[in-house]
This record gives structure tokens, C-alpha cells and sequence, in this order.
């Protein structure tokens, strides 16, 4: 990934989306800014309702009907995905850029047979007919691992085990070769052992048609096997984004750190021993300073008053904290 | 467990969904009786008069007469020649029910497909843009609900039967009687032609569609209401699938289960309520008849010649049962946690 030459694909700049309630609107995302370059896979964690999955879905224009994007730019091949008509944007959906979700027990439309759902992204956007797309859709199925897949096609989706449909899922994400895949914890449906197979499957796939992913999960595991890139969201905004071998080796903020401490360790201690961040992910509580400064052992009067910026420690490493720098060098202290 | 073989020759590993269905409709008794007896009426009232024509000689506007104690009499009771009697007009009973019957029929499955083209649509609409457009549409389907339905049906007859009809229905008419007449030279029958009589039933088809498809609206406005937010509707979205793709490949087949049932049970409803209407005279009228319009006649003479009103009632009668029975066991069928078996 040294690569001089990478290019971006997509950058995303000061995306702030927010949703509308019977009692005013909640901002969700909040000043969000990150870039995916070619061919890496950008890991985006946070705990259950910080926006990851808000923050995948407004690039799509996928958004619920309550939830607006109110500012931010996200140029993808020199247009902003937030102006495109929703015409142009349907256009980019599954040809250009192409989406995996959470559950594939319910992504797949339970009434018709697979064939006609994979067969439908080929025909709406590379104008295949009907033979065409059938064939491409044997081969993608082929390509990832459903065995028999000429006999198998006409199935329906329950008739297919939970990690066949992941694998069908990703077999329409990738039948248009797309430049940008956005994968919505793809295997948080899944057993270990399948979570596994499909996460190998994504890896070796990818390279294949050249496409760069954005990998949202809550599981570090993944985070470190699976990416190039790491961005840590809390609260709506990132907190710190790094290359994933920095941030593992040198988190430089502390709910990084906090996270990475929270890792169980079966060769260490017992489960009361594990580390537990206090207090819960509560971001309905509105500060006007850092989000996490609540939860946070090192928090200071500062904390709760001001809003930390994105401050960089080191080369293509952020750290949205008062003690970025701190923080960062503590680590090397400790090497 | 039964399970479908492909056309390439593979079992599919369990029942398809469509499969599921129509076993679980088999298995139930009252369901399949239904379905037998719909069938013999609708056979019966295809073919049955001419048929029956053909065998005994008799035609619908065949009058026989008799001179008993020096009076005429006309009205037959049912005997080998006329099984189920004469009407007091000395015309076979068995012929007008089934001629009738295929007006009745006619009228239940028109406004059935009216309400399943309009009502689906419409409540499509409605449910998937929901907001201010949902407000709108469904407002003006409670105001028409707040009407009872027969009135605006009542106000439509009154205003447009017969030779009031408008021009566009006068149209549909003469079309059918054109092809109905090239049916009938092929067959060497005698040609049939417009009548106001005729646009008094073609008019009531449209009066009676018009009205049938506000419960199928809010039903599938419901259904749609509740599964848009699902996860593969969303996906669906995600790979570029237009907002009538979605509608029409993607949602209304997952309402497809309740929209067929509530279709089956629109039938006999509106067949009731043609038969209401023929009753009053607004509906079918004579040469032609209907269930509704027999009954009507029949009743002037219950207690002379009772068979005038107990057959065209019985036919009737167990028409509504049948398709009652089938559209509970379609409910059944497509709803696997209600089956009792």
C-alpha cells in the first residue's frame, strides 16, 4: 500500500448528517472527513450507535426518510455523491459502488430465487439479457464458493445457509466490478468459523476486481486482519484514524486505548479481571465537548468545555484529543 | 415433506414457498369441496344452456303453454324436460339461472380485477411514498368509505344505466357484441345486438369496480407500510433498483398472499350486492337476467310457484359458500401459523 501513485476513490469531507425527531433533530454524524484510497480497505469501529452505519449509508444516498445530510462533500470520480440527482445516484448504486449488510437473512428478497437477484444487478446497469446475465451469475456464484451453482441458482434464499447468503451477497455486490465496496458488518450475523471464510473470501476477492473496501465493524479482531486503514468513531465523530499496524501499536487516544484494553485475553486472568469502559455509550447527552469525555480517565474541566480538533501525531495519524500528543508518545515510552 | 423437482432435474432441498401454499390448500376439506362446486357453476353456466339447448331442443326464449281447467298456464314445476321449472313466462328455469349466472360471475371477477388493478396501485402508492402523498390518497379513501357504497352505486345506475351510459361504456359494449357475434357465426348461432339492456350490465360492472377496491387499497397500503423498512428492500435499493422496480418486482410480490385472498373474498361480495341491485331493478333487467334479478321475479310468485325463487337463491347460495370456503382456505394456505392440520 506504499504505493506513491495511490490514488483516492473517495473522499468523504466534513460529512454531517442528522435525523429528525418528533423533538427537534439529532446530529448523528457529525464533522466527519476520511478518504479511501485505491485498493485498501478502510476499517471503520465504534460501539453501537456512533454512525458508522449512518455514515456508509449517506455515500449511497441510502439514508431513511427522517435523515438529511446538512453539509459535507463526498467526491467520488469528481462528483459529490450528496448532489447527485437521484437518478445519477441510482446509477452509481451497484455498478460504481455496490453495498454488503449486516444480516443476510433479510437482505435477500425471501420470495424470489437467487438467480433473479443477481441476475438483476448485471441486467440494470451493464444491459445485459436475460442468458447473459444468468451466465455472469453462475460464475460469480462459482467465484464465491457456492458449490453446484448451476443446479443451485434457482434456489431460494432460504434454502442457503446463513454464510451461502453472505456469499450470495456478495456475489451481487461484485457482479459490476465496483470501484468502492461498502460492507456493513458483514459477519456480525455470522459464526465464527463462517465469519472467517467470508472475511478470506472479501480479501482475495477484492484484489481481483480492484476494488477498495470500507469495512464497518465493532470487532478489533477484524479491524487488524482485515485493513490498511482504521478510523475510530464515537459519538458521530472520529476520534482517531490511523494506519492500522499504528494504531494497534501506538493508539494515541484514549478511547482507542480504552477499546484496545477491552480485548479479552484468554491466557491472562480471569473474566473479572477483563476491562470494562465505565458508564454506557449514552450520546443523547449533548456536550459541547468531546463526546467521550464522560467515560474518559484522563478527562479534565477542558474536555467537557471544548471540542478537540483532529490533531496529527505522526505521519497519516490522527487523534481527535486534548492529549493527542501525549498520548501518542506515551506509547513510545513504553516500547 | 414434498419439495419441488427443477426443471434441471435437482431436488430443491425444501418446499419453495409458492409449493407450501397450494399443499396446504389441498389438505383443507372445505376448501377443495368449494373449489369443486365453482367449478360445476362456472361449467354449468358457460356451457350448460347451450348444451342443453342442443340436447333437449329448448331455448331461452322458448314458451310453451298448456291449457289446464280452462286457464293458460305457463308456469311449469321442475320436471325430466325442465329441471328446475319454467318461469312465469313459460321460460326454462334451468337456462335463465345459468345464463344469469354468467352475468353474476362476470360481475364478481370484473370488479375483483378492478379492485386488484386499482386498489393495489393505488395503496402501493400510497404506503411506499408515504408522508403528505400518503395523507392525501388515503384521505379520499375514508371519505369514500364514509359513503355506504351501494348509494354511490345506487346514485351511478340511476344516473348512468341504459342508454345513459357513458360513451366510453357504450364502446366496450358494442366491441363485446361484435366479437361475441364472430364467436357466434363460427358457431352458427344467431347474432346478438346492443341494447340499452346491455349497457345497463356492462355500466354496473364499472359501478360496482369502482367501489370495490377501497379495502384492498388500505390493505395493501398496511402491508407495504410495514415491509418498505426491510433490510432487502433497502439492499435492493443499494444496487440501483427504480422506485417502480421496487414497488412492482419487489414489494407486491411479498404482498401477494393477502391481496389474492382478499381478491377471492371481493368476488362473492360483489356478487351480493349485483344481485341487491337486480333486486330493486337497477341492476340487470329483463330479457337479460342475473341471480339478483331471477330472485326478484321469483319472489312475486313464492307461493304459487316456489321453485321460481329456490332455484335461481340455491345456485346463488352455494356460489357465495364455495367462494367464501376458497378464499378462507387461500387465507390459510398463505398463512402457514394458522393451519390447524
Amino acid at each position: 500500500m506504499s504505493d506513491v501513485t495511490t490514488k483516492t476513490i473517495l473522499e468523504v469531507s466534513r460529512l454531517t448528517v442528522s435525523f429528525e425527531r418528533a423533538t427537534g433533530s439529532t446530529t448523528v454524524v457529525n464533522d466527519v472527513s476520511f478518504e479511501v484510497l485505491e485498493g485498501e480497505t478502510l476499517g471503520i469501529v465504534g460501539e453501537s450507535g456512533c454512525g458508522k452505519t449512518v455514515t456508509v449509508l449517506s455515500i449511497l444516498g441510502l439514508l431513511p426518510e427522517t435523515g438529511t445530510i446538512d453539509s459535507g462533500k463526498m467526491i467520488f470520480e469528481g462528483r459529490d455523491l450528496a448532489k447527485l440527482s437521484v437518478e445519477e445516484i441510482r446509477k452509481v448504486r451497484g455498478s460504481k459502488i455496490a453495498m454488503i449488510f449486516q444480516d443476510p437473512l433479510s437482505a435477500l428478497h425471501p420470495l424470489l430465487p437467487i438467480s433473479t437477484q443477481i441476475c438483476e444487478v448485471t441486467m440494470l446497469h451493464r444491459g445485459f439479457n436475460r442468458d447473459e446475465a444468468r451466465l455472469h451469475a453462475v460464475r460469480m456464484l462459482e467465484l464465491v464458493g457456492i458449490p453446484d451453482a448451476e443446479k443451485r441458482i434457482d434456489a431460494y434464499p432460504h434454502e442457503f445457509s446463513g454464510g451461502m447468503r453472505q456469499r450470495i451477497m456478495i456475489a451481487i455486490a461484485l457482479s459490476c466490478e465496483p470501484t468502492l465496496l461498502l460492507a456493513d458488518e458483514p459477519t456480525t450475523a455470522l459464526d465464527v468459523t463462517t465469519q472467517a471464510q467470508i472475511l478470506n473470501l472479501i480479501r482475495t476477492l477484492n484484489p481481483k476486481f480492484k476494488t477498495s473496501t470500507v469495512l464497518v465493524t465493532h470487532d478489533l479482531g477484524i479491524v487488524a486482519q482485515m485493513t490498511d486503514r482504521v478510523a475510530v468513531m464515537y459519538g458521530g465523530r472520529i476520534l482517531e484514524i490511523a494506519k492500522t499496524s499504528d494504531l494497534f501499536r501506538a493508539p494515541s487516544n484514549p478511547y482507542t486505548k480504552a477499546l484496545l484494553k477491552s480485548v479479552p485475553d484468554p491466557s491472562v486472568g480471569r473474566i473479572e479481571d477483563l476491562y470494562q469502559i465505565p458508564g454506557t455509550a449514552d450520546f443523547s447527552v449533548v456536550t459541547h465537548g468531546c463526546a467521550f469525555a464522560l467515560r474518559c480517565n484522563r478527562a479534565e474541566q477542558s474536555c467537557r468545555e471544548e471540542l478537540p480538533e483532529l490533531e496529527q501525531v505522526s505521519e497519516g495519524h490522527y487523534s481527535r484529543c486534548h492529549f493527542a500528543k501525549e498520548e501518542y508518545l506515551s506509547n513510545q515510552s513504553k516500547h | 415433506m414434498s419439495s419441488k423437482t427443477y426443471t434441471n432435474g435437482t431436488e430443491a432441498l425444501g418446499p419453495t414457498p409458492r409449493y407450501g401454499i397450494w399443499s396446504r390448500f389441498k389438505r383443507n376439506r372445505p376448501a377443495v369441496f368449494g373449489s369443486w362446486i365453482l367449478a360445476i357453476v362456472i361449467v354449468l353456466s358457460a356451457i350448460g344452456p347451450a348444451v342443453f339447448g342442443w340436447l333437449t331442443g329448448i331455448s331461452s326464449d322458448y314458451i310453451p303453454s298448456s291449457v289446464e281447467n280452462g286457464a293458460l298456464v305457463r308456469s311449469f314445476p321442475p320436471s325430466l324436460a325442465h329441471p328446475m321449472g319454467t318461469d312465469d313466462l313459460g321460460r326454462d328455469l334451468f337456462l335463465r339461472v345459468f345464463e344469469g349466472g354468467r352475468i353474476s360471475i362476470l360481475v364478481g371477477i370484473f370488479a375483483s380485477v378492478i379492485s386488484l388493478l386499482i386498489g393495489v396501485a393505488y395503496g402501493a402508492t400510497a404506503g411506499f411514498f408515504g408522508g403528505r402523498i400518503d395523507g392525501v390518497m388515503m384521505r379520499i379513501v375514508d371519505m369514500l368509505f364514509a359513503i355506504p357504497y351501494l348509494l354511490i352505486v345506487v346514485v351511478m345506475m340511476s344516473l348512468f344505466g341504459g342508454n345513459n351510459a357513458p360513451d366510453a361504456v357504450k364502446q366496450v359494449t358494442e366491441t363485446f357484441v361484435f366479437l361475441t357475434n364472430a364467436l357466434m357465426s363460427l358457431a352458427g348461432a344467431s347474432p346478438i345486438s346492443t341494447s340499452s339492456g346491455l349497457f345497463q350490465i356492462f355500466f354496473l360492472f364499472v359501478a360496482l369496480g369502482s367501489v370495490s377496491w377501497l379495502t384492498m387499497a388500505r390493505i395493501v397500503r398496511g402491508q407495504v407500510l410495514s415491509l418498505k423498512n426491510e433490510e432487502f428492500i433497502l439492499a435492493a435499493r443499494s444496487i440501483g433498483v427504480s422506485t417502480f422496480g421496487i414497488v412492482f418486482r419487489h414489494l407486491i410480490p411479498n404482498i401477494s398472499g393477502p391481496v389474492i385472498v382478499y381478491a377471492t373474498l371481493t368476488i362473492p361480495s360483489v356478487m351480493l350486492a349485483e344481485a341487491f341491485l337486480s333486486f330493486l331493478g337497477l341492476g340487470v333487467q329483463a330479457p337479460y337476467s342475473s341471480w339478483g334479478s331471477l330472485a326478484a321475479d321469483g319472489i312475486k310468485n313464492i307461493a304459487v310457484y316456489p321453485w321460481q325463487l329456490v332455484f335461481p337463491g340455491l345456485v346463488m347460495g352455494m356460489t357465495l359458500v364455495a367462494l367464501n370456503l376458497i378464499g378462507d382456505g387461500l387465507r390459510d394456505a398463505f398463512d402457514p401459523k394458522s393451519s390447524k392440520s
